[in-house]
């Protein structure tokens, strides 16, 4: 066991500091669209500096990050409060499956579009009849001559507003059992086909859609991974779904409990033993959350894959958070709950964090059934 | 960063486990505590393996390894839930060696690491210490009374076999009057070798809530109710994902807690609250969900995962249980967060 970081790590880790530091954007404007331009500029710094998408193969423009290093990336951005990259679904999602399934001609066109940021990526998956199920998707593309006709709705779609290509899956054989009948897109957004419906959440933004296709149009050459291996190539992105993020939301799970922590203290509130219990009980679920990620860590790096405890990091994530912002809000008085306090929005945005990416329930029956070894839910 | 035991280290676990599923299976276990009984010649064996003195400093008879060692044999001995002296002796050891002078050392660590002359610490007020961890056969008791430590030699401190809902452990009330010589104090670092004692006692509590965990599932898979097995059903399977969930968030907090004490010193005191926090509430939690899952069996003295929820009890609460550890850890945090701040 060495839980210390070796030299070229800790050099990673001080330039990429150093560099957030000369370069850090500042705050993030209120205002969504706004918000959305501050982050893709910040993310064609990045890119400018070679530091957008580090966990990419340097063939493809990245920096061959480890994944400790993809670690520490996260983390560094995490502890300077700088933002995500405007096209998070891109270098997370898009990128790494046009790696693996793309052929030579689409991992030329797309990546490095990605990676700037010039071209943004959302993830059509989800529909409002295929949730957790999403295996039974309804959404139909059909031949015309060299093209497909895609009609459906999709659902739940972040950035899908400022999006150029989104990540497409449909029906394309409808007798087929139906993890076989999928096929795989690359779907061009700005088109008559494509409608973009803001869907406004419990915080009141709008940071998903609803997305209508009416004959949209994908030229064959769009199909990503082959006709009908739809369902193996969305795995991909899945997979890909949960790696990597959980050091940098832990990171910013830390930053808010160290400023509800100070503030409490200032306030005396800390003197109170329920309050410190519960703030403790918090500190302890926040820093098991870091050690259990560096543990999947090392298991993916020495036997290709995380042990049972990879499946855990975004339950443990999703729960801490959602229990630090509820009690943040209660613990700090109601005037957290007013207009311009930060808790009382980062507590309802947090309702959310045990649905997105994969709800708790479907993460205990992944667990029971390939971790465990439990026979198949009834 | 690599967050897994060298080879040598999962050689031992390996060997730990094999050992103990002859030696401590659970029919020898139902026996020791049915009789309330150690089997002796099982504590033999683990001293002539050397398991002992596995993290006592070579110049005292041990074998110099780490805490991380010490802890793997915790975790595999809670695993079996073997009976005998050896947590007590080696959070003893811990104290001692830690926290005692060179003439301490000399003069205990040897039966320590031997297993010939054993050790016991527990939390004492006034004096008296209730329910000591096999005291009643050891040579040397550490009482540790707020932030300092006493070393009593057995004769000089009236020890009183107390049962406790725990029969796989023998338990003594220790008081030390005052008339008598009163013992001698550790006038080292007391808080530092205590963590490192939380540590290992926190492994014990992973390796019984790794153990009840299986036994769980396994029962899940097999028993039928409507046709089916019961783990098909999601109260149940999402019951024992909750119980993975557990044991695997101690078992990160533990692991890291014995790599601080053994790598750096300057994390071992949050690492350890953190660690004993977690692994109370882990044992705690998962051995009472495995009797649930278990079902009305389960409520039964014949089942035997009742053994493992008593002795998650009793250490549990052994070196202040969780509520303790919650506070110190945000009273460190919150320390070094003003440090930081007025920097």
């Amino acid at each position: 066991m060495d839980l210390t970081f070796n030299e070229s790590e800790s050099a990673f880790r001080n330039e990429l500091r150093a560099w957030i530091q000369a370069n850090h954007p500042g705050d993030e404007p209120a205002g969504e669209d706004d918000g959305y331009a501050f982050r893709r500029d910040w993310q064609r710094q990045l890119y400018e500096a070679g530091w957008a998408a580090v966990h990419w193969p340097t063939e493809y423009g990245g920096r061959d990050a480890t994944l400790v290093e993809a670690a520490i990336f996260n983390e560094e951005l995490a502890r300077a409060r700088a933002p995500f990259p405007a096209n998070v679904l891109g270098l997370l999602l898009a990128g790494p499956t046009l790696m693996t399934w793309g052929d030579d001609q689409q991992k030329q066109r797309y990546l490095d579009p990605i990676m700037s940021g010039e071209e943004i990526w959302c993830q059509g998956f989800s529909e409002p009849e295929a949730g957790s199920d999403f295996a039974s998707l309804k959404s139909k593309a059909v031949r015309d001559g060299d093209d497909w006709l895609v009609t459906g709705q999709k659902v739940w779609t972040s950035g899908a507003q400022y999006s150029k290509w989104c990540m497409f899956v449909a029906r394309t054989d409808f007798d087929a059992p139906k993890h076989k009948g999928l096929t795989y897109f690359i779907l061009d957004m700005e088109q008559e086909g494509v409608e973009v419906r803001p869907l406004r959440q419990i915080t009141g933004d709008a940071e998903f859609n609803e997305l209508f296709l009416e004959n949209a149009r994908i030229p064959a050459a769009n199909v990503l991974g082959g006709e009908g291996n739809g369902w193996t190539v969305a795995l991909t992105t899945l997979m890909n779904e949960r790696a990597g993020l959980a050091f940098g939301l832990q990171v910013a799970m830390k930053v808010a409990l160290d400023e509800l922590t100070e503030e409490l203290a200032a306030s005396g509130k800390l003197d109170d033993p329920m309050i410190a219990d519960e703030l403790g009980s918090l500190h302890i679920k926040c820093e098991i959350l870091r050690l259990t990620a560096y543990r999947g860590l090392t298991a993916t790096m020495k036997y290709g894959q995380p042990g049972p405890e990879g499946s855990l990091t975004k339950w443990m994530w999703s729960q801490g958070n959602q229990e630090l912002m509820q009690f943040a809000t209660q613990a700090l008085g109601v005037q957290s709950l007013a207009g311009g306090s930060s808790w009382g929005r980062a507590m309802l945005r947090s309702r959310g964090n045990s649905i997105e990416g994969g709800t708790t329930e479907v993460l205990k029956n992944i667990i029971a059934e390939r971790v465990l070894g439990l026979p198949r839910k009834k | 960063m690599n967050f897994d035991f060298t080879e040598d280290q999962h050689e031992i676990k390996r060997t730990a486990r094999e050992l103990l599923a002859k030696r401590s299976g659970l029919e020898q276990l139902r026996e020791a505590a049915e009789g309330e009984a150690y089997d002796e010649s099982l504590f033999s064996e683990l001293r002539e393996l050397g398991w002992t003195g596995i993290a006592i400093d070579e110049q005292y008879g041990g074998a110099g390894l780490g805490v991380v060692e010490l802890m793997i044999l915790c975790e595999e001995l809670g695993y079996a839930l073997a009976a005998s002296p050896f947590l007590a002796n080696a959070l003893g050891g811990l104290m001692i060696e830690h926290a005692g002078s060179d003439e301490q050392c000399a003069k205990w660590l040897p039966g320590i690491a031997s297993g010939e002359a054993t050790a016991t610490v527990a939390f004492a007020s006034g004096g008296t210490a209730e329910v000591v961890p096999d005291a009643d056969g050891a040579a040397v008791i550490v009482l540790i009374e707020g932030d300092s430590a006493t070393l009593v030699a057995r004769g000089e401190a009236e020890v009183e076999p107390v049962s406790t809902i725990d029969p796989t452990r023998r338990y003594a009330r220790v008081s030390v009057s005052a008339s008598a010589s009163g013992g001698e104090a550790l006038s080292g670092d007391v808080a530092s070798a205590l963590a490192r004692a939380e540590v290992a006692l926190s492994a014990e509590m992973v390796g019984i809530a790794q153990r009840t965990q299986e036994m769980a599932i396994e029962y899940a898979k097999e028993r039928k109710q409507f046709d089916t097995p019961i783990g098909a059903f999601q109260a149940i399977s999402h019951r024992c994902a909750q119980m993975l969930f557990d044991t695997e968030g101690a078992r990160s907090a533990t692991y890291f807690g014995g790599w601080a004490a053994d790598a750096d010193e300057s994390q071992l005191a949050l690492a350890s609250a953190i660690a004993k926090a977690a692994a109370c509430e882990a044992a705690l939690s998962v051995t009472a969900s495995s009797i649930q899952v278990h079902g009305g069996i389960g409520f039964t003295w014949e089942a035997n995962v009742h053994w493992f929820f008593k002795r998650a009890q009793l250490d549990a609460a052994m070196l202040g249980g969780a509520s303790k550890q919650r506070a110190r850890v945000t009273a460190l945090t919150a320390a070094s967060l003003a440090v930081a701040g007025a920097s």
